[in-house]
């Protein structure tokens, strides 16, 4: 017998454009001791269906239809007042971006007492005890420390611990993890994925993992629903749906996922895989960093950003900048598109040394044309008052005094060359999809005939089937102008589809470089190898998915 | 807490510099208001010599540079010279007067924290409803009535009309006698004495121009309240907090209220010293001996010593109240006091 049920589940949210449907009928079982993936991209409602069943939607939500049984009882039609004592003692639930999660002003081991005391599992004499219990259950080391700790002390990977402690403080039976490790790095996502396995199995009890990573799906979920547009598509054991996907959706999911092996064409549907451009990149080096130091003035004394590093992007070549947050990479690739100065060092530029211009002057130098940047928040790095023609026009004025019908001209054909529809050049930043922001913010960046391009993590915040479009189109531009790439990622699989050279850094230090191929294949660096160990891996091309539910 | 005390000890040291500046713009802006006070003290019947004389007397014949050493040095040793006006120490004066507004402004946000706090959060956990209209109505009509005509309208209805209100004549009605001074509030210092009477007669007193401080008050307190409480609604730990379990009022008051709280002190604090100065409106109308009052009619008379007087008192009294919220904020949100570090 299952212990949660959803059958034919409707959601609607009412909006200012009339009622939307989130979730048009669907159903789904979770047994006792299993764990459920829940695969879609954004907006297919995979989120809205687990809020549906905790009953916590926005108040403008509402369930239209369907039945939504746990255990027996009806979620449905059961009170407010039961519901909550369901909630946290009976399905749990964990989220993601941890550090918001919790209460920032309340210390995390009042707000794991606050769960505690609810469920009547502690009273005020062994709260304390328990709580400390609980965090250790979680293998926070240090735990009375930490019991005193507020959510801002703490790191991500620390505070996704303790939302985890605070779910499962009171034993419940079934947990719903909703994108648990989205935005953490991918060494601390492995952690917190293991942890939630290996407590599922030592408690026996049931998951619903909802991700829109299918590789991490696979990896931890003994059976798959993918979902899309509010609908269940494809339902089935993780190994079947990777090797035999039977849903078109799925099979395009399946190959949008970067994994070990895939060319960056196998990402897209079948039907438009043309062959890759290749561009060789030829021997002469058009940027020469040497020795590049970066410290900051910290509160508590120096920060050693970046501990004077070295390496070489020749001409026509894509190079990968890797490592986890903190590492460096995002202060070496603003000190070079000249945002900001190094301490000390040199970045030879053709030859020429363009850290002895400042950052400050460097906007009016001739060579600030031959540097550009595709920015990670396609969101953020546009004026929301700007349409996209305007924001790809701001640098054609700047730089090259282009006016007028010249102006518009190449903004159009810019616009071509990225694949983005003309007439959504006169649209603002919202009214375009995560993919056409994408566009515009490279169109933004190749208007000025770069010779060299940074790009800082352009796919992050898109999904996968839109990841892979991206991916190809910056293939197919490098090939097609010859500009050289500093490609800043954290995702290994994804570096190796786009560069030839890799670099992985750690705590400002390069720990590692060379071709991409023979890098992934035989990392020497120990911290090399751990993160390719930690990236999830699909199931046809690693070891056989490890249920956590057996 | 060692990093809390640091945190008190570098605000107040900061408090420095912004009263040194008080004391040279305070004295400067006196210098250069229109107005000759040994004219206006001469009287009108004066001369040439006499007026002379009295300018020597009051020392405004020497060099501005020398004036302000004289004012520095009488304001180290706590001397804020005489009230022209008046013939009183401005000391003295200030002494009388603060206890008086502070009194009324602190009675007046008591009454409008008691109000506009549980207005703006029940206005925020059921927007939409009658208490969320309730709430928009009463906002729009306290930032939209000038205090002077609600003070007018309220003297008119309960005093005129209904006669329940005591004629609207200052602190006290005359058939009571002034309680001991030992704060200065009356209300207090009725209480000590034990002197219930007096006290309920001085509660009487303080009912209108209090509520129509209130009234004022009210608007941006609400507002806030509602607003903050609105995003902690929405905020991912309030949903956490749901999602395990947590009653409704533990969600609201000890999730949700407490976080909104900080944007609320903020206001509190600008309203606070906003009003303190600004109530003079309320004090002429209800003929309330304020500070307020007093610092008006003394820059009609180019009263010197007793408009420098006030504006100082004013300032250290912002510096204080500047240092109350910050403490306060210490206090509520522990993630203040790690960032001065």
């Amino acid at each position: 017998m299952s212990l949660l049920s959803i059958k034919d589940l409707k959601v609607s949210f009412k909006t200012r454009r009339g009622d939307v449907d989130a979730v048009r009928g669907v159903s789904l079982e979770v047994a006792k001791g299993e764990v459920l993936g829940i695969v879609g991209e954004s907006g297919s409602g995979k989120s809205v269906t687990s809020y549906a069943l905790m009953r916590l939607l926005e108040s403008n939500g509402r369930i239209t239809g369907g039945a939504l049984t746990y255990g027996g009882i009806d979620l449905r039609t059961v009170r407010e007042s039961t519901m909550r004592d369901l909630r946290g003692r009976e399905i749990s639930m964990i989220f993601q971006n941890p550090r918001a999660a919790l209460n920032p002003i309340r210390k995390v081991g009042h707000q794991i007492e606050d769960v505690l005391r609810r469920h009547a599992k502690a009273t005020r004499s062994n709260a304390r005890s328990e709580a400390i219990k609980a965090l250790e259950a979680v293998r926070i080391r240090d735990a009375e420390a930490r019991y005193n700790a507020y959510p801002f002390e703490l790191s991500g990977g620390m505070c996704q611990r303790i939302v985890i402690a605070l779910a499962l403080a009171c034993d419940p039976k079934l947990l719903i993890a909703d994108e648990p490790t989205t935005g953490l790095d991918i060494t601390t996502q492995k952690a917190v994925m293991d942890l939630i396995a290996e407590l599922i199995t030592e408690r026996g009890m049931s998951a619903m993992v909802i991700t829109h990573d299918l590789g991490l799906a696979a990896q931890y979920c003994g059976r798959i629903a993918v979902m899309k547009d509010g609908e269940v598509v494809e339902e089935g054991d993780a190994e079947r749906l990777f090797a035999a996907p039977r849903h078109a959706y799925t099979r395009k999911l399946v190959d949008a996922t970067p994994r070990a092996g895939a060319s960056v064409r196998s990402l897209l549907p079948v039907d438009l895989r043309s062959p890759a451009p290749v561009l060789t990149p030829s021997e002469a080096p058009l940027l020469d960093v040497r020795d590049l130091v970066k410290t900051y003035q910290g509160k508590s004394g120096p920060v050693h950003a970046v501990k004077g590093i070295s390496f070489t992007v020749k001409k026509g070549q894509s190079v990968g900048l890797v490592g986890e947050s903190g590492c460096g990479k995002s202060t070496t690739s603003s000190i070079l598109v000249r945002l900001a100065d190094p301490t000390s060092g040199e970045i030879l530029f053709n030859g020429e040394d363009l850290a002895k211009t400042p950052a400050k002057a460097f906007a009016r130098d001739t060579r600030r044309s031959r540097i550009q940047m595709v920015f990670q928040d396609a969101t953020d790095s546009f004026n929301p008052r700007h349409t996209a023609r305007h924001s790809i026009g701001e640098p054609l004025a700047r730089l090259t005094g282009l006016s007028g019908t010249h102006r518009r001209a190449r903004i159009e054909e810019l616009a071509d060359l990225v694949g983005l529809p003309r007439p959504l050049l006169d649209r603002f930043p919202h009214q375009l999809s995560g993919g056409q922001k994408a566009r515009v913010g490279i169109a933004r960046a190749i208007a000025v005939d770069p010779d060299f391009l940074i790009l800082d993590e352009p796919t992050a915040a898109l999904d996968v089937s839109i990841q892979a479009i991206v991916l190809n189109l910056l293939v197919d531009l490098r090939a097609r102008l010859g500009i050289s790439y500093l490609f800043v990622s954290h995702d290994l699989h994804v570096v190796r589809l786009l560069c030839d050279h890799v670099i992985v850094m750690r705590d400002g230090e390069i720990v590692e470089e060379g071709p991409a191929d023979k890098l992934m294949e035989m990392p020497a660096h120990p911290y090399t190898q751990e993160l390719l160990a930690a990236a999830p891996a699909p199931p046809v091309l690693a070891e056989p998915a490890s249920s956590a539910a057996e | 807490m060692a990093g809390r005390l640091s945190t008190v000890g570098l605000r107040i040291t900061h408090a420095i510099p912004v009263i040194l500046g008080v004391v040279v713009v305070s004295f400067l802006l006196t210098r250069a208001l229109p107005g000759d006070p040994a004219v206006y003290f001469a009287g009108a019947a004066a001369d040439e010599q006499s007026i002379a004389e009295i300018r020597t007397a009051l020392g405004l014949d020497k060099p501005l540079m020398e004036q302000f050493l004289i004012y520095a040095g009488d304001v180290i040793t706590g001397n804020l010279g005489n009230s022209l006006s008046t013939g009183q120490p401005v000391l003295q004066d200030l002494a009388n007067r603060l206890p008086a507004s502070l009194e009324l402004t602190l009675t007046a946000l008591l009454l409008s924290c008691g109000i506009a706090i549980p207005l703006g959060v029940l206005a925020a956990t059921r927007p939409g409803s009658a208490v969320d209209h309730l709430c928009r109505v009463l906002v729009t009509a306290g930032v939209s009535l000038p205090t002077f005509f609600t003070g007018v309208v309220l003297i008119y209805v309960f005093y005129y009309l209904l006669g329940i209100a005591p004629s609207p004549l200052g602190r006290l009605d005359f058939i009571y006698i002034e309680p001991d001074r030992v704060t200065g509030f009356y209300l207090i210092d009725a209480a000590i004495a034990g002197d219930w009477e007096t006290w309920t007669g001085a509660l009487k007193q303080l009912v209108l121009p209090a509520t129509t401080l209130a009234l004022f008050t009210l608007a941006p307190l609400a507002r806030m309240t509602r607003a903050a409480m609105l995003s902690a609604l929405s905020s991912d730990y309030i949903r956490t907090a749901r999602a395990a379990g947590l009653t409704e009022d533990k969600v609201l008051f000890t999730y949700a209220f407490r976080n909104a709280l900080l944007p609320v002190i903020t206001t509190l604090g600008m309203v606070f010293s906003f009003t303190l100065g600004a109530n003079v409106l309320v004090e002429k109308v209800f003929a309330w001996p304020g500070i307020g009052s007093y610092a008006v009619e003394a820059l009609v008379v180019s009263d010197y010593a007793a408009v420098q007087g006030f504006v100082l008192a004013m300032a250290l009294l912002f510096v204080a109240l500047n240092l109350v919220i910050d403490l306060t904020y210490t206090l509520i949100d522990p993630r203040i006091g790690f960032e001065t570090k």
